[in-house]
């Protein structure tokens, strides 16, 4: 029986899907089973991260109106062993599906998969309700910003509710020469404020939008920070205890690092 | 042989059923604790006819919160009737708008928490999340978000917090907002009260002049 990581934020565009998408790719790249699930029903995207767009014939709603079978809706990635996209709709809205369907089909997802990673829609309403059913673990992503940390908070305080273990941060877009002007929140602050254990910090990094428009995840080609960031996280997810990357050479910022380490 | 530590739990037969005393020293949860256990062990003891109980707390006032887990634990002998609850010459139940109830964990955004009597918060309050109370509200933590004490109208009601950055504080019909920009020297603990109608913010170690009665003065415990 593998485990669902469901990945939310409650802010859109904080990098949900990027997170998903490099994450999955990361565990495929050390030999596990992986399928990465996107639940953002009417707002496709994984499928274009991963350059796959052109194979889906099936999708998760076509599965769970039993259009097709699970196996036909699920598209092989062919630069892993093991790393398979079940797509979202693009034509339907979150009303094609309900809680307890999703959840019948993670369980199924599980039994032949060792990560389940669950790309969740923004916002707290039932596409994240959906999503987050049927996961035992959750990533909550936000960036350095009041108001994407404000609506990390909010995710937190709905997942705390939920039967699922106490969520793990990832923050964002990391930007230290920000931080050190003044104009962004540091780390400190973030987790401070969260109150709940960092999984990774993630550097602003122009290649990953590349990596976005050429449809291949960064964790297959470069070894940028943010590259390393993520393959990190994916380490950490199958409990490694690896250090926290520091972007910043300062002697300070390394001896507030070291205070992470930690969090595993 | 050392002194024997006193049982938590004492029971006792009586003529109208049986009388537990419940030692009111040691903290309620470590006799809660106690007194589970006695009733899941010696289950051959317990059942039997249906038996009328009284529960003496001594010198204890318990909260209602309490009260429904001590009720709780006797549920798991169904011919255990709880008859009774005493407290020494006086309610057993404590008044709920006195005392301090004390509660811990994050108040997220969204979030509220919202009680009885004096709150005393060891854990913070985040941005969008609010803590309301009828008495005063103490933080051991952070107040990020909005604070309303005196939700009755109690204006004697002060908030206090380690780390002093609300967005917002209430107390009883009075309303104030954070300055738009928090200098750093206002780090350190804090606490409002209303001054004239109006919310006011003072450092910690002027509290003394608004409860000089509280002011502590060096004094040992009698033996
Ligand atoms: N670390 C990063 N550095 C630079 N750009 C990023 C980073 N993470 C995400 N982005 C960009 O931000 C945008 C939103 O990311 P996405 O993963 O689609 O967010 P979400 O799924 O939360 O809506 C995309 O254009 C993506 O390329
Ligand atoms: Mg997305």
């Amino acid at each position: 029986m593998g485990e669902a990581i469901v990945v939310t934020s409650g802010k859109g565009g904080v990098g949900k899907s990027t997170t998903s998408c490099n994450i999955g790719v990361s565990l495929a790249l050390s030999d596990k089973k992986v399928c990465l699930v996107d639940t953002d029903i009417g707002l496709r995207n994984l499928d274009v991260l991963l350059g796959l767009e052109n194979r889906i014939v099936f999708d998760l709603v076509d599965v769970i109106e039993e259009n097709c079978l699970l196996s036909q809706a699920l598209i092989k990635d062919q630069r892993c062993e093991e790393l398979y996209l079940l797509p979202s709709a693009q034509a339907k809205d979150k009303s094609a599906v309900s809680a307890t369907q999703i959840n019948r089909l993670i369980s199924q997802l599980k039994e032949q998969f060792d990560y389940v990673i669950v790309d969740c829609p923004a916002g707290i309403e039932r596409g994240f309700k959906n999503a987050i059913r049927g996961a035992e673990r959750a990533i909550v992503v936000t960036t350095a910003e009041n108001t994407s940390v404000r609506d990390a908070d909010r995710v937190i305080g709905l997942l705390e509710k939920e039967k699922i273990a106490p969520p793990k941060l990832i923050i964002n877009r990391l930007r230290p020469k920000m931080i050190k002007n003044g104009g962004m929140m540091d780390i400190d602050e973030v987790t401070a404020l969260l109150a709940i254990d960092l999984l990774g910090v993630v550097p602003e990094d122009e290649e990953i939008i590349r990596a976005g428009n050429l449809g291949e995840p960064l964790v297959f080609s470069t070894r940028s920070p943010a590259s390393r960031a993520f393959y990190n996280i994916a380490r950490r997810i199958q409990g490694e205890s690896i250090p926290l990357l520091t972007f910043d050479r300062e002697k300070k910022m390394v001896t507030k690092m070291k205070k992470w380490l930690g969090f595993a | 042989m050392g002194k024997m530590l006193k049982s938590g739990v004492t029971i006792k037969g009586t003529r109208n059923g049986l009388l537990f005393l419940l030692d009111d020293v040691r903290p309620f949860t470590v006799i809660l604790n106690e007194l589970r256990y006695k009733l899941e062990q010696s289950a051959n003891i317990w059942d039997g006819p249906d038996t009328a109980v009284s529960i003496r707390l001594g010198q204890r006032q318990i909260t209602r919160q309490e009260e429904t887990e001590l009720r709780q634990l006797f549920a798991i002998r169904r011919n255990l009737i709880i008859r009774e609850i005493e407290a020494e010459g006086m309610p057993y139940l404590l008044d709920e708008n006195r005392g301090i109830q004390i509660k811990t964990g994050t108040i997220r955004s969204g979030q509220m928490l919202e009680q009885r009597g004096d709150l005393l918060l060891l854990g913070d309050v985040n941005p969008g999340g609010s803590v309301r109370s009828t008495g005063s509200i103490y933080i051991l933590g952070a107040l990020r978000g909005l604070a309303h004490a005196g939700i009755e109208g109690d204006d004697s009601c002060i908030i206090a917090a380690s780390i002093f950055r609300p967005t917002q504080l209430r107390i009883a019909d009075a309303i104030s907002r954070a300055p738009d920009k928090w200098e750093e020297s206002e780090l350190g603990s804090k606490f409002a009260y209303l001054l004239d109608g109006q919310i006011a913010v003072d450092k910690m170690n002027h509290l003394g002049q608004l409860w000089p009665d509280k002011v502590w003065k060096e004094s040992r415990l009698r033996q």
